[in-house]
């Protein structure tokens, strides 16, 4: 690793001034960040450690909302009785993510602002990623191997795929987050926190220099309550999702009233499918509809040579985690 | 981002340095020495001491930021029970406990450990020479070959049922995925759990 300065200021304000400095990046659980820095990827000339910022670690289930301050623990969240009896799908999506080491440092705020796993993207031998090095090409396209790349979101300049699970049972359920940076606090969907890579793929959020995420908060929806998160991958733990999705269902006798479903593995950003959301609703979940409604979500699926397998695929655990969140409610 | 040389922020040259800077010439005694302890914690790329508590013994050290907590382990402290395999938290061999929780200690910045409690395969046996039970289990389970993962698979084991997730195999194999084992002794791994786990609760 290359030299760096670090700081580790007490209160936000601190943190973002630092953070707002030219060079400076943000550690907390570091499982990303130290990692980057040591593969080259990352060079900062300073880290601001934000986990002494103690106040964040903090989370509650109320009746109305699930609020989590951004350093709460993946491993802590993911095991908490009341967060698996409240919102299964998002306790899945945390403890079938990365291992337990990682899980016991790794941070949620840090988990949704998490790098793509990009194998050019990660590998500086390579000259073209537009991501690392803005103008350079893209060596996934230009004959790269494109198993684990985006068939959603991606544009001429990248197609990486955002890599993370937790961030799909955020998108699918109306989650925002709230931010403190140099211009005071603000509260932003969380399905408008990641930018799509069009020309500019190193932008991959609308968060400004010094800009640091404190909470991420979810409204209560009763169909949070029968989710699931599915994840397919190529091994069975510790890998990330090939696809996976989050879904949700809130049932009026044998009518779907309310469904959510995001697409994990397949899209540059968090992803979610509202045409098979919306192919759901009003009618029964069978079998058959929850199949269609697979086929639906990866109708407008833009797959390159590699990661074509990713469409049947995906639509197979979307019909998958439809039906396990069904029989979960017991069901027929 | 601009790739300046590393001068490296000395203390004082942020917007947060020269307010905190100001605040020192106009205090009083009492104000001055909120600033100095302030000053700690300002970017510097600088080695600094930090004090860890590892295996029941208070321990300070030097560290650069870039230190890792592994590289201090075998290092600075000479404390070469823990491994480096990948280096890059995908294997498990630096496994420690960071208060009484088990991580990568290859991703962990030693000075972000400052005020720890870590413990390391050293720090398991009595001092008396009798083998912590995870250790004696592996022994007796032959659950390693090589042994260059086992310190790691060990702490991660001992961790994985104090988490409550050796309930049946299937579930200990999904939480010591984070240990990987190039001979493959994880049959035999899982066993060395199972009987641990099965002491404890009779």
């Amino acid at each position: 690793m290359k030299r760096f300065a670090y700081s580790r200021p007490t209160s936000v304000s601190d943190a973002s001034d630092d953070a707002a400095e030219d060079g400076t990046q943000i550690i907390a659980g570091g499982t990303t960040m130290v990692d980057l820095m040591k593969i080259g990827v990352l060079e900062p000339e300073a880290l601001v450690d934000i986990t002494g910022l103690r106040d964040l670690e903090r989370y509650e289930v109320g009746a109305d909302r699930m609020r989590f301050g951004a350093l709460a623990k993946m491993s802590t969240v993911a095991d908490d009785p009341a967060v698996i009896d409240a919102f299964p799908a998002l306790s899945d999506s945390l403890w079938k993510a990365a291992s337990p080491q990682l899980r016991n440092v790794a941070t949620l705020g840090g988990n949704i602002l998490q790098r793509t796993r990009c194998p050019y993207f990660r590998d500086t031998a390579y000259a073209q990623c537009n991501k690392r090095n803005p103008g350079s090409g893209c060596a996934a396209l230009d004959g790269g191997e494109t198993g684990m790349h985006a068939i959603f979101g991606g544009s001429d300049a990248c197609v990486a795929m955002y890599p993370g699970d937790f961030a799909q049972a955020l998108v699918a359920f109306d989650a925002e987050v709230t931010t403190r940076g140099p211009g005071g606090t603000r509260s932003i969907p969380f399905a408008d926190l990641h930018v799509l890579p069009g020309d500019d793929p190193h932008i991959e959020t609308v968060l400004e220099p010094g800009e640091i995420v404190t909470e991420i908060a979810l409204p209560m929806i009763p169909a949070m309550r029968n989710s699931f998160y599915m994840k397919a991958r190529n091994r069975e733990s510790y890998a990330f999702a090939a696809a996976s999705a989050a879904v949700g269902i809130e049932m009026d006798g044998d009518t779907v009233r309310d469904v959510r479903i995001a697409l994990g593995g397949v899209a540059a950003t968090p992803w979610r499918a509202t045409a098979a959301e919306e192919s759901l609703k009003g009618g029964p979940l069978t079998e058959e509809t929850a199949r269609e409604a697979g086929r639906i979500a990866f109708q407008d699926a833009e797959p390159l040579e590699g990661s074509a397998y990713k469409i049947e695929l995906g639509a197979d655990v979307v019909a998958g985690a439809l039906m396990t969140a069904k029989s979960r409610m017991g069901g027929e | 981002m601009p790739k300046t040389p590393p001068d490296l922020r000395r203390p004082g040259v942020s917007r947060r340095g020269f307010l905190q800077g100001s605040s020192v010439v106009a205090g009083s005694l009492g104000i001055a020495a909120g600033a100095a302890q302030a000053q700690d914690s300002m970017p510097s790329a600088e080695a600094r001491t930090i004090t860890m508590n590892v295996n029941g013994k208070v321990r300070s050290l030097s560290v650069e930021p870039r230190t890792t907590l592994v590289e201090a382990l075998r290092d600075t402290l000479g404390m070469t029970g823990t491994k480096i395999g990948c280096n890059q938290g995908q294997c498990g061999a630096c496994t420690v406990l960071l208060n009484g929780m088990r991580v990568n200690s290859c991703l962990t910045l030693a000075v972000m450990a400052e005020g720890a409690e870590v413990v390391t395969v050293e720090g398991l046996a009595d001092p008396n020479g009798d083998l912590h039970p995870m250790q004696a289990a592996f022994a007796e389970n032959d659950a390693f070959q090589c042994g260059y993962c086992t310190p790691g698979q060990i702490m991660s084991a001992i961790a994985c049922i104090d988490e409550g997730h050796a309930g049946d195999e299937a579930e200990i194999r999904e939480y010591m995925s984070g240990n990987l084992c190039r001979c493959g002794a994880y049959p035999n791994i899982v066993a060395a759990i199972v009987q641990v786990r099965d002491s404890q609760q009779g």
